[in-house]
């Protein structure tokens, strides 16, 4: 080797923060929309479905990315499945161990992570020509960006919808009708397609302030 | 006139690019509108001009509700003094609705044309008149206990989500009225069914259950007469008891041609085809229900005359108004008796049928298209 790339040079740092905005896996490519729908209702279990995200994508481009020159290009897919339902177990059984009662709350959602688009495409795309090192920044970046907007979409549905973040009630009890005050949860909030608007909220501002990401017609 | 003329004229400048005022000059246009046709011309082409712009065909429809709004108001009135056991002259059940249902709608207007105006200024062009007709339609489709701030975010959501997403009115797929309405719905389900909400302040014990929410629970016996059902006196959101007030309110948009009497025709005819069939099933007394007591019931003629003919939403096509129509009527029933979670059909019926409304026009022109395509092939 020649040259050494610092760990942190300017091509590295791009591969952690563009997923956080201008390449963002939920609100610019539009993978993963299922489990930011079913998660979201609170912040908790959406902050623990993150994390594991963040984890599993990381680690399955470490390894992929360790093994990209022996892997038949014919049965790739296959291969990185195996690598991804290895990863996801192991996390399953990880939150079971530690938190419980989250784990029940996302019930099959962490199962699912094995189908999670963004998983296989940044496999695909990514781990598969490129250094383990770029690979664990890449995995590192897109699970953030997920987890970025999970968070975003898990604050207004918990705060309008139970009126709460993170477990804490923030809006004071005598507000309510029923103890006499005039306020009360919005339960569309709770509800999925809620969900589904936020992040279309959340689209729509990001595209009016980035105007290169609005497609052409 | 003259002097109002005048006025406008006076202040014109101001509002013009580089007068002092030029950042309000949507709202001034949206005002001066409203008074005055607006002389601007066409600039190119031959273009046949007449008197009703679309500002002109709006104040018409909310003309049209204004008997369904008076005999609300006198309702709401009504109601109330009938669950206290008191019995009052017209004028005072008037008075005291007037003065439960003025601010719902104050609240309703003020909120929609003001993130409408606030919208046109960003993206720089004029005020729509469509709200003229929601912020009216609002009101009419809430019961009369909704909370003032809950109409407030409603009307919001409405504006922002139901229609500037989609570019601002005249584009949106969804009627923005039954947008608030169902948002309402499913947001703070108590405040919207149940018997409860449906009269002003009414006394503890006195039943306010509407007709549909009995039909629903079962309670067949209970159901008022058709005759009260048809005039209005049963409780139910603002505007839609009356089946009289809403047929006059009818009448003039027919006439003037405003309104589609073909999906306001075919949403009956559908209505009344689906509560047949249940008829002919009849497994439970919601089903055995005359047919006919669904057109009277609950919004389903209120939605058939100002909901289902919204021009933006329905079906553009001259068959398509009547599938549409027809549809409409058969889910609204279908709605109504299968999901007693859901009583009022006729809001979802709507909404559903104006998801597809560009598709059923879709394969009408096409149908169109391939009927006059044989035509050539055989000549040729």
């Amino acid at each position: 080797m020649s040259e050494k790339e610092p760990l942190f040079s300017p091509k590295n740092r791009k591969l952690i923060f563009n997923p956080l905005s201008k390449e963002n896996p939920i609100t610019v490519q539009v993978l993963g929309i299922c489990s930011a729908l079913a998660v979201t209702v609170k912040m908790k279990p959406a902050f623990v479905m993150s994390v594991s995200v963040i984890a599993v994508l990381a680690l399955a481009n470490v390894i992929v990315s360790l093994l990209r020159n022996t892997i038949p290009n014919r049965i790739r897919i296959i291969v990185q499945l195996v690598v991804i339902a290895l990863l996801v177990i192991l996390v399953d059984q990880l939150l079971k161990a530690y938190v419980y009662d989250v784990s029940k709350q996302l019930s099959v959602f962490v199962g699912l992570i094995i189908t999670n688009c963004i998983i296989m495409g940044r496999l695909e795309a990514f781990a598969l020509g490129n250094k383990p090192w770029a690979s664990f920044l890449d995995g590192i970046g897109n699970g953030a960006g997920y987890g970025l907007i999970l968070m975003i979409v898990a604050f207004f549905r918990e705060l309008l919808g139970s009126g709460s973040i993170f477990g804490y009630h923030v809006i004071p009890d005598a507000w309510y009708i029923k103890n006499g005050g005039f306020y009360e949860n919005n339960g569309l909030m709770v509800l999925s397609p809620m969900a589904l608007i936020v992040v279309g909220v959340i689209i729509w501002v990001h595209r009016s302030r980035n105007r290169d990401l609005i497609e052409g017609k | 006139m003259k002097s109002l003329r005048k006025q406008f004229d006076k202040l014109k400048p101001n509002f013009e690019k580089g007068g002092k005022l030029a950042p309000f000059r949507s709202f001034f246009d949206a005002i001066e509108t409203l008074f005055f046709v607006p002389n601007t011309t066409s600039k190119s082409g031959v273009h046949i001009h007449d008197h009703k712009d679309s500002k002109r065909l709006m104040i018409i429809v909310v003309f049209a509700m204004v008997p369904a709004l008076l005999f609300g108001m006198w309702n709401t009135g009504y109601q109330h003094f009938l669950s206290l056991g008191q019995s009052v002259d017209i004028w005072t059940s008037f008075w005291y609705g007037f003065l439960q249902v003025l601010p719902i709608i104050i609240v309703s207007y003020a909120v929609g044309l003001g993130i409408e105006i606030v919208i046109a200024q960003m993206r720089g062009h004029e005020v729509k008149e469509g709200f003229f007709v929601s912020g009216m339609l609002i009101p009419l489709i809430l019961p009369v206990e909704t909370p003032l701030w809950m109409v407030a975010v409603a009307t919001a959501f409405a504006v922002i989500i139901g229609v500037e997403a989609f570019g601002g009115a005249g584009m949106n797929i969804l009627n923005p009225a039954l947008t608030a309405r169902a948002f309402l719905f499913f947001a703070y389900p108590s405040h919207m069914s149940g018997d409860a909400v449906w009269i002003a302040n009414k006394a503890d014990g006195f039943s306010g259950a509407t007709p549909l929410a009995e039909a629903a629970a079962g309670h067949i016996q209970n159901l008022p007469s058709p005759a009260d059902m048809f005039f209005g006196f049963i409780p139910g959101s603002i505007g839609e008891t009356s089946t009289l007030a809403i047929l006059i309110g009818a009448f003039i948009l027919i006439y003037t041609g405003v309104g589609s009497w073909k999906i306001m025709l075919s949403v009956g005819i559908g209505g009344l085809v689906m509560g047949l069939l249940l008829n002919a099933l009849a497994v439970n007394p919601f089903m055995e229900l005359p047919a006919y007591y669904h057109l009277l019931m609950g919004g389903f003629a209120f939605g058939a005359v100002f909901m289902a003919t919204d021009p933006v939403t329905a079906a553009q096509t001259n068959r398509g108004k009547y599938i549409y129509g027809f549809l409409i009527g058969i889910m609204a029933v279908l709605i109504r008796v299968f999901n007693p979670a859901y009583p009022e059909g006729m809001m979802l019926a709507i909404l559903l049928l104006n998801v597809f409304a560009p598709l059923i026009d879709h394969y009408v022109v096409q149908a169109n298209v391939k009927r006059r395509l044989k035509r050539v092939k055989v000549k040729a």
